[in-house]
């Protein structure tokens, strides 16, 4: 039943945040702000972790495929492959679920207990809308851009790696990297991201807008938004891989 | 003029507004007395429309507001200016950004009109010099100034103010009072405070509104609180050992 709850209540505020903005200049001016305040911001966290995990993948794999009848280069196809695939969009917008979607719902539950909120609502202003929708705006345009910088700087960190480990040949890598390449791996990647910030951006926000009580209740409601966003982007993997690439 | 009929509000089965009919008179500083839990703040929501009433009837200017829907609820609600109790400014936005905010989704003004607006707003409440400050750089009589200049910055025709003294200074307190009460005078407005402060209601209760458990409990002026013989009342109103004396030197 609270699951039914939860639901509906979910979609009656969606509808509230797509209904017509009041003044698109402010609404425009807001998307910009939240893409610094969201997505620049976030682009050293997805950064470090890319060069990290590009660079234990390709350690990685060169420990565990050592054989004669496996050729070096795929060492660099496989770093490849699971950055795109995988780590750029799904681990990273684990990470930015913790990140973005911790900040998002605090900041809107301390608006609603300190009624901020309704101060915008007597004001006549759709708050959820205005609240909610320029985030959304913001991480759906702004997030591709932190996948496609975080495979290039995976990709690196796993050149860097074999470059100064000396694990494997560098050109071998870069062999690897260039071989069997689908250009539809980067836009698979890509509307995964752009789904994800809609998961994040969506339920961190419904979390922090239907806050209520003191500020236990905010922590509360920031970390169920970090564990159902998590959860919902782990099951939307699963259906967006079956669609996009086995369907 | 505010009026209500035969208000009615619960939470849970629990009746915390009931069948409470009064009116709100224009011009004039309407002030919502009584204890803590009495309904002062769930009445004054359900005035303002953030509480959904159970049953009966509110009517702005004798425009059944209950019975509007949600955009014309929404027209009556930029004639709506609120101060409430903590403030509630935008963390994130300037003095200068939360006082222009209604102008900038609802008016279609110049830069320039919506800076002097702001500027006239916030030189009114003696506050100039404070445009850049952010909400956490300002003191609690400042924050309650800046709410002020906010509610006051779209020429609201209905005022509501959430326990405006609360958490100032004896002084502070006056100046807010007087504050509300002039502009009240200057823009004809119908302004409703919700208060349990007794300094602000010999100052300027105009129509005193007393609520216990829920219910009417008394209506009447400054002069005449002084003068009521509702127990209730007068264990509201005296209840501190100088309000006692002073009532016993009237």
């Amino acid at each position: 039943m609270q699951f039914f709850d939860f639901v509906g209540r979910y979609f009656i505020l969606m509808s509230k945040v797509f209904s017509r903005p009041e003044k698109r200049s402010i609404y425009r001016r807001r998307i910009f702000f939240e893409m610094e305040a969201l997505g620049l911001n976030s682009v050293g966290i997805a950064a470090i972790i890319s060069v990290f995990m590009g660079a234990v993948i390709t350690l990685q794999m060169s420990i565990n495929l050592e054989s004669p009848f496996i050729p070096r280069y795929l060492i660099g196809y496989a770093t490849r492959e699971s950055m795109i695939l995988e780590f750029s969009s799904t681990v990273v917008a684990l990470i930015l679920a913790g990140k973005v979607g911790s900040n998002i719902a605090s900041e809107i539950g301390t608006m609603r207990i300190t009624e901020q909120i309704d101060a915008l609502e007597i004001m006549g202003v759709n708050s959820a809308s205005y609240l909610i929708l320029p985030k959304i705006v913001a991480t759906v345009l702004f997030f591709p851009f932190l996948t496609i910088l975080s495979i290039v700087i995976g990709t690196a960190g796993g050149y860097l790696i074999a470059m100064f480990t000396g694990v494997m040949n560098p050109s071998d890598y870069v062999d690897g990297l260039m071989y069997s390449f689908k250009p539809f791996s980067i836009w698979y990647s890509l509307i995964k991201i752009a789904v994800y910030a809609f998961l994040i951006t969506s339920i961190s926000g419904f979390y922090g807008y239907y806050a209520k009580g003191n500020s236990l209740e905010v922590g509360r409601s920031s970390t169920n938004a970090v564990v159902v966003s998590s959860v919902l982007i782990l099951i939307f993997d699963l259906i967006l891989t079956q669609l996009l690439l086995i369907a | 003029m505010i009026r209500t009929e035969h208000l009615v509000k619960s939470f849970d089965g629990r009746v915390v507004i009931n069948d409470i009919s009064v009116e709100f008179d224009q011009g004039k500083t309407n002030l919502i007395i009584g204890q803590s839990g009495s309904g002062k703040t769930v009445l004054l929501k359900c005035l303002v429309g953030l509480h959904q009433i159970d049953s009966g009837e509110i009517y702005y200017d004798d425009v059944l507001y209950t019975g509007l829907d949600f955009k014309a609820k929404k027209q009556i609600r930029r004639d709506v200016g609120m101060i409430f109790q903590g403030g509630a400014l935008l963390d994130s936005s300037t003095v200068e950004e939360n006082v222009r905010l209604p102008l900038d989704l609802f008016t279609n003004q110049t830069a320039k009109e919506k800076l002097d607006r702001v500027n006239f707003c916030l030189d009114r409440v003696n506050l100039d010099h404070a445009n850049k400050l952010f909400p956490a750089e300002l003191s609690g009589g400042m924050i309650k100034r800046v709410a002020i200049a906010r509610a006051i910055v779209m020429n609201p025709k209905y005022l509501f103010c959430d326990e405006p003294n609360s958490g100032l200074d004896p002084m502070t307190s006056v100046v807010i009072d007087n504050l509300i009460k002039e502009i009240t005078e200057e823009y004809s407005m119908t302004t409703i405070i919700n208060t349990h402060d007794m300094n602000s209601v010999m100052e300027i209760g105009e129509k005193i509104l007393f609520i216990h458990g829920g219910r009417k409990w008394w209506e009447g002026t400054k002069h005449d609180i002084l003068h009521a013989d509702n127990k209730e009342l007068n264990d509201f109103v005296f209840a501190s050992a100088m309000a006692k004396r002073a009532k016993e030197v009237l």
